[in-house]
């Protein structure tokens, strides 16, 4: 069964694309993140132009998101304020990204810009947050208590100045690095087409220290807007949103997140990190490989109407 | 009169369809063979289960000679060239261990798609320099490079990678046998849309040789169009991209909202 994307411009097996949406939804449900870490590599292994895969991804993050923050917002688990700093970082950020996003397209380095950011950002990541949760494993089997936040322990970031208080997350941080990892957040996300919550909360969580319980709510409220913006930006600037492909990926990818969601509260804490960050290693180790091993054609050929 | 319109017309279809072709005459004087074409349509309608179309084009041979004819002399070759645009062909080369574009070389105004078909091997149909100075076939296809190619060594390799990755993609095809005599006069020749065919207007162009010798030629337009809701979305995205990425996004809120409804009772 095909169907044709009008701004890809070409059939693909509807099929396909549903089963991705839903592996990569049931992903993100079980470990609460958007998925578009996942997505746009998928879509690019499977020939959709790489220009329109980053812009088609940001608005399926979009959507899961949105479902998963409802959720959040529900339990009360956002922090808005701390969201809402972030976010400011997250659109000058996107701004930047859309930008660099034309102009590495033009130069014709985009393709190697957005494997490398992904192999060093998923392998970086993935390593660090499986080493946290092997020892994090190990404690547990000795009965130890495991705290991911060490109230007593402070690092530079909190000796910067404009500090606020966060009432809901309990903490009286400096608004420079939040303000700061919400904009490197935002060039990722329209750089790569990832909603950015894989780094977000492991620098939430170990860089600011900020409580666990309101990290994935909070990165995920402000994921919404900064993908929706730059689903918008991507449209007007670069034309590359494929509406049909994202609708596809979409309702697949919110129906595979509901049983991901309850998959993920059947496994404990640090099992899930650990699955996460071997998952994030195995995309990250994958794009490595490709970037070394000698290609199948060291040419390609791309027309002045679209990839880069 | 009439047969002047429509040399005009040929002549200008083909000038239409690139300077390239413009040198060449759809009548070599020294014959009196005359070649006539149609097509079944003149529009492909791209639809939302597109799967690539194949296009059915009959022609037939005015005033030929029987003793010829019977000796299969005559040779038909029918191309189905698609829009042009410029292409830009990139090369990697190993740079601190990892696979970098290093250099590129842009063509001018190529086809983005090409098929062609023929009564045999073009190879085998006329000398190798009538084939490059008409510019039939994917090996004749005149590439000429934009900008500036330095000592222009590297010209050849960069023309043979284009046509290979092309080749191997599907979008240039060859059908050495797909044009078919159904009578003395009559000939049918099938040429292949791939399903990533670009929208635009394609040219179908056919030639006659008589002992390799070409002999006349004949050009008809060819639409290929998004319908429907595919047209309608391209044309938004294009036209209206600010209200499209809305939409985009609103769509998204609709499908993440409406799901954590769906599933909030169970």
């Amino acid at each position: 069964m095909t169907i044709y994307l009008p701004i890809a411009e070409l059939s693909v097996n509807i099929l396909i694309i549903l089963g991705m949406g839903a592996a990569v939804g049931f992903l993100s449900g079980m470990f609460g993140v958007g998925g578009g870490f996942l997505i746009t590599p998928l879509l690019i292994f499977y020939n959709i132009p790489p220009v329109v895969a980053v812009a088609t991804g940001a608005n399926q993050v979009v959507a899961s998101s949105i479902s998963g923050a409802i959720t959040h917002f529900r339990r009360g688990t956002i922090d808005i304020k701390l969201g809402t700093v972030l976010l400011c970082g997250g659109l000058a950020g996107a701004t930047l990204g859309v930008w660099l996003f034309s102009l590495l397209r033009r130069i014709g380095q985009l393709d190697l810009v957005i494997s490398l950011l992904y192999v060093v950002l998923l392998s970086t990541v993935g390593g660090l947050m499986l080493w946290e949760s092997i020892v994090a494993m190990r404690k547990a089997a000795k009965n130890q208590a495991t705290t991911l936040r060490r109230p007593g322990q402070h690092n530079w970031v909190h000796g910067l100045p404009l500090k606020m208080r966060f009432k809901k997350s309990k903490i009286y941080l400096s608004v420079i690095p939040v303000a700061g990892l919400g904009f490197c957040i935002g060039i990722l996300t329209s750089v790569m087409g990832v909603g950015g919550g894989f780094i977000m909360v492991p620098a939430m969580i170990y860089l600011l220290r900020i409580p666990t319980n309101v990290v994935v709510g909070t990165s995920l409220f402000q994921i919404i807007f900064v993908s929706a913006y730059t689903v918008i930006v991507q449209a007007s600037t670069n034309y590359t949103v494929d509406i049909v492909l994202a609708f596809v990926l979409m309702i697949a990818g919110v129906i595979g997140a509901q049983y991901g969601v309850r998959v993920g509260q059947k496994l404990r804490g640090e099992q899930l990190r650990a699955l996460l960050a071997l998952l994030v290693l195995a995309v990250g180790i994958r794009l490595a490989i490709e970037l070394v091993i000698p290609p199948k054609d060291i040419y390609s050929v791309v027309s002045a109407g679209f990839g880069f | 009169m009439l047969r002047f319109a429509r040399t005009a017309l040929a002549l200008l279809a083909l000038t239409l369809a690139g300077p390239a072709h413009a040198a060449i005459q759809d009548e070599n004087a020294d014959f009196t063979e005359k070649l006539e074409i149609g097509i079944s349509t003149d529009e492909i309608a791209i639809t939302s289960d597109f799967r690539g179309a194949d296009l059915t084009i009959f022609g037939a041979v005015d005033g030929f000679d029987q003793g010829l004819l019977v000796q299969g002399r005559y040779n038909i070759v029918v191309s189905l060239e698609g829009p042009k645009d410029n292409a830009t062909v990139r090369k990697k080369e190993r740079v601190f261990g990892i696979w970098v574009n290093t250099s590129s070389m842009t063509f001018e105004l190529v086809p983005e798609s090409y098929s062609l078909s023929s009564t045999r091997d073009i190879e085998t149909i006329a000398p190798p320099g009538e084939m490059g100075n008409m510019g039939i076939g994917v090996d004749h296809m005149r590439l000429v490079p934009l900008g500036f190619v330095g000592d222009g060594s590297n010209l050849g390799e960069f023309r043979n990678a284009f046509r290979r990755i092309r080749e191997t993609s599907g979008v240039y095809e060859r059908d050495p046998g797909g044009v078919q005599f159904i009578s003395s006069s009559l000939f049918k020749a099938s040429v292949r849309l791939p399903a990533n065919v670009p929208n635009g207007v394609h040219v179908v162009r056919a030639y006659l040789f008589r002992d390799g010798v070409f002999v006349a030629a004949k050009a008809l337009p060819l639409r290929v169009v998004k319908t429907g809701l595919e047209q309608f979305i391209t044309q938004a995205a294009h036209q209206q991209p600010l209200l499209y990425g809305l939409m985009a996004v609103l769509l998204a809120v609709i499908t993440g909202w409406g799901a954590s409804l769906i599933f909030r009772k169970e």
